[in-house]
């Protein structure tokens, strides 16, 4: 019997023609909204956390700084003093510093303005390139001890993308209008700024900047059968010790990627919360039009209703035959806007890929979104038709085969 | 009518009155009306313009309940059941034929022809077959996924028909059956009417204003002012062609 009200439903939904589909606009409008963001949201967590990944969770980052934003801009600094400390610390396994400035690079005739890092040929070369996922490609695989002015280029420079022409191994750059040979290409990490980078030794860019241990960055890898929150939590007192500050007087920040990765987890949530609520503001919106629909088509089908009632349909069955027509326009405008939706943002990502060369925007559209806004729009659709179909269930059938 | 005395009647009316507020005023549709309709008559009820007529065919048809009095269906009380029940007894009981045909505009005469099984639950495949049977029947074999507006007047009165009989009803309910066909295909339906009676036994109540018809029927229910005068009918035997 359902299948049968189903089909009659059908018919007066595709008999309404313009009607059905305008009243389905605000349903795919806020579907398309729910899908197309939640699957770029959705893609850009698992980037994200394929980034964490592959950087390593068992690295801790110490940095100056109070917090993200004055990271680096403050007059706190890490030297190797806190290098000493860091290491000393039991469950640290291996930890060292990376200088970080900005320079001019140049290749062939043209200049850009590029983050360059100092790697000591020691300890931070081995976390970057043994700890993590990012390897050298091509060239040498590290620096000895005895490198000086030779540097690896990051994935936008030897893919193209800074320069007219590649930066490839064998290749001559200027850092400082101090001459370097390139040595080595890096593995893509996936984001932009890590990407444009390149890496000599620390001694050299000690020499080019003047500076002693500056550091941007320490980095320490836990040992194994550690816990690198806690190996984090030891790092933090033991310089909140050295420096005689108070917890939460930090000039420094000690980060583990599980953390970092759940800071930018919560901007994320924040951002999809906010866009999604708007998009349910869209959803309430056209389940209104819904409503206003269903009323609309009780008024028009008011003698039917009668003719129905006096066939021997039920309260119920007139009740069960608006049900699912509001139903069905929600379930079909939820179709429409996964649509929509998946078509949106598979657009951003080629977009991104493309245009922007951007690998962190992803579209992750899964079929449980896809379920989930199906049932979403569906249930959206009943609802709106509660009150509506209500009404029509409860028409006399002597009133409403009079009704003209 | 000398049978009637043994005979059980299908339709029983006893001091029914039904009362409309309309605002401060009370408009007194029927006042104290009783009547017996018995198993495989075929009765006219006529009266002029507001004289209770289609409350009367409401109460029969289980469409509206008396506001007091008794309305007995097949010795069932029906004056005091819930919706749903009198539903049911729609559906399974009486078969409506209504003036202006009422078909479902967005089904085909075949769908239209079924629903009221639809509503009974009955198998797609019993549906659809009897559907079919009944549409040709009429005379319709060749129309059955025809919609509504794709077919003439006369054309849809039969469908309508067709779909009074869906449930193999007792009784048939006609409102005004010819009111909107010409005088031909008026008298076509009357025929099938008449035909539905004397072979198939079915009880027919038609309410209607036209003279002409009362030759069909076995016994004219004369109403006025909501009451009823009942007289036997002598002219009974279908209007000639040449009436036409």
């Amino acid at each position: 019997m359902i299948a049968d009200f189903f089909t009659i439903s059908m018919r007066d939904i595709w008999c309404k023609g313009i009607r059905s589909w305008l009243t389905m606009i605000g349903i795919f409008m806020g579907i398309a909204a729910i899908v197309s963001l939640m699957s770029l949201g959705e893609g850009l967590q698992n980037a994200m956390d394929e980034q964490f990944e592959l950087l390593g969770y068992n690295i801790i980052y110490v940095m100056p700084g109070s917090s993200l934003v004055s990271m680096g801009t403050g007059t706190a600094k890490l030297d190797d003093y806190d290098l000493k400390i860091i290491k000393k610390i039991r469950g640290v396994e291996l930890a060292g510093g990376l200088i970080t400035k900005l320079a001019k690079v140049k290749f062939k005739d043209e200049t850009a303005y590029i983050l360059v890092s100092g790697v000591d040929p020691g300890s931070t070369q081995e976390i970057l390139f043994d700890g993590t996922g990012i390897e050298i490609l091509k060239g040498q695989k590290k620096f000895s001890e005895s490198d000086r002015y030779k540097a690896f280029v990051g994935y936008e420079l030897w893919a193209g993308n800074v320069f007219d022409k590649p930066v490839g191994v064998g290749d001559r750059i200027t850092v400082n209008d101090k001459r370097f040979h390139v040595v080595g290409e890096i593995s893509r990490i996936g984001n932009s700024q890590d990407d444009l980078s390149v890496y000599i030794p620390q001694e050299t860019i000690k020499d080019i900047f003047g500076v002693e241990d500056d550091y941007m960055m320490i980095m320490a890898r836990a040992k194994p059968s550690y816990d690198p929150e806690d190996v984090a939590e030891d790092i933090k007192k033991a310089l909140r010790k050295d420096r005689g500050l108070d917890e939460g007087d930090e000039d420094f920040q000690v980060q583990t990627m599980k953390q970092m990765k759940d800071s930018v987890g919560i901007v994320l949530d924040g951002v999809q919360a906010v866009v999604i609520g708007i998009a349910f503001i869209s959803l309430f919106v056209g389940g209104l039009g819904i409503m206003n629909t269903m009323y609309t088509s009780v008024l028009e089908k008011t003698q039917e209703i009668g003719v129905m009632k006096a066939v021997g349909a039920k309260n119920s069955d007139i009740l069960t035959l608006f049900m699912i027509e509001s139903g069905t326009i929600g379930l079909v405008g939820g179709v429409i806007g996964c649509l929509i939706g998946a078509g949106l943002s598979k657009t951003v990502e080629y977009i991104a890929v493309v245009e922007l060369d951007q690998t962190l925007i992803k579209a992750s559209i899964t079929p449980e979104l896809i379920l989930g806004a199906l049932a979403f729009s569906f249930i959206v659709g009943c609802i709106s038709g509660v009150l509506p179909a209500r009404q029509a269930s409860q028409l006399k059938p002597v009133d409403a085969l009079r009704y003209e | 009518m000398a049978e009637e005395g043994t005979r059980e009647p299908i339709i029983e009316l006893v001091d029914v009155w039904k009362i409309y507020q309309m605002g401060e005023v009370q408009v007194k549709a029927l006042r104290g009306l009783s009547l017996n309709i018995y198993p495989h008559e075929f009765v006219a009820v006529m009266g002029p313009s507001g004289s209770g007529k289609s409350t009367l065919m409401n109460m029969i048809g289980c469409l509206d309940v008396p506001t007091k009095g008794k309305v007995y269906l097949e010795n069932r009380d029906i004056s005091q059941l819930h919706e749903s029940d009198l539903a049911q007894i729609r559906g399974q009981i009486i078969g409506f034929v209504f003036q202006t045909f009422n078909l479902m505009p967005g089904l085909t005469a075949l769908e239209n022809v079924m629903l009221p099984m639809t509503f009974q639950g009955t198998d797609r495949r019993d549906r659809e077959k009897r559907g079919r049977n009944l549409l040709t029947l009429v005379g319709l074999g060749e129309r059955m996924n025809h919609k509504p507006t794709e077919l003439s007047g006369g054309q849809q009165q039969r469908v309508a028909i067709a779909r009074a009989l869906a449930n193999d009803p007792d009784v048939i309910l006609a409102d005004e059956p010819t009111g909107n066909l010409d005088s031909k295909t008026g008298k076509e339906v009357m025929d099938m009417l008449t035909q539905l009676h004397e072979e198939e036994g079915k009880t027919i109540v038609m309410v209607t204003h036209d003279q002409r018809l009362s030759t069909y029927v076995e016994r004219i229910i004369q109403i006025m002012d909501g009451k009823t005068t009942e007289s036997l009918n002598h002219n009974r035997g279908g209007i000639e062609d040449d009436e036409i």
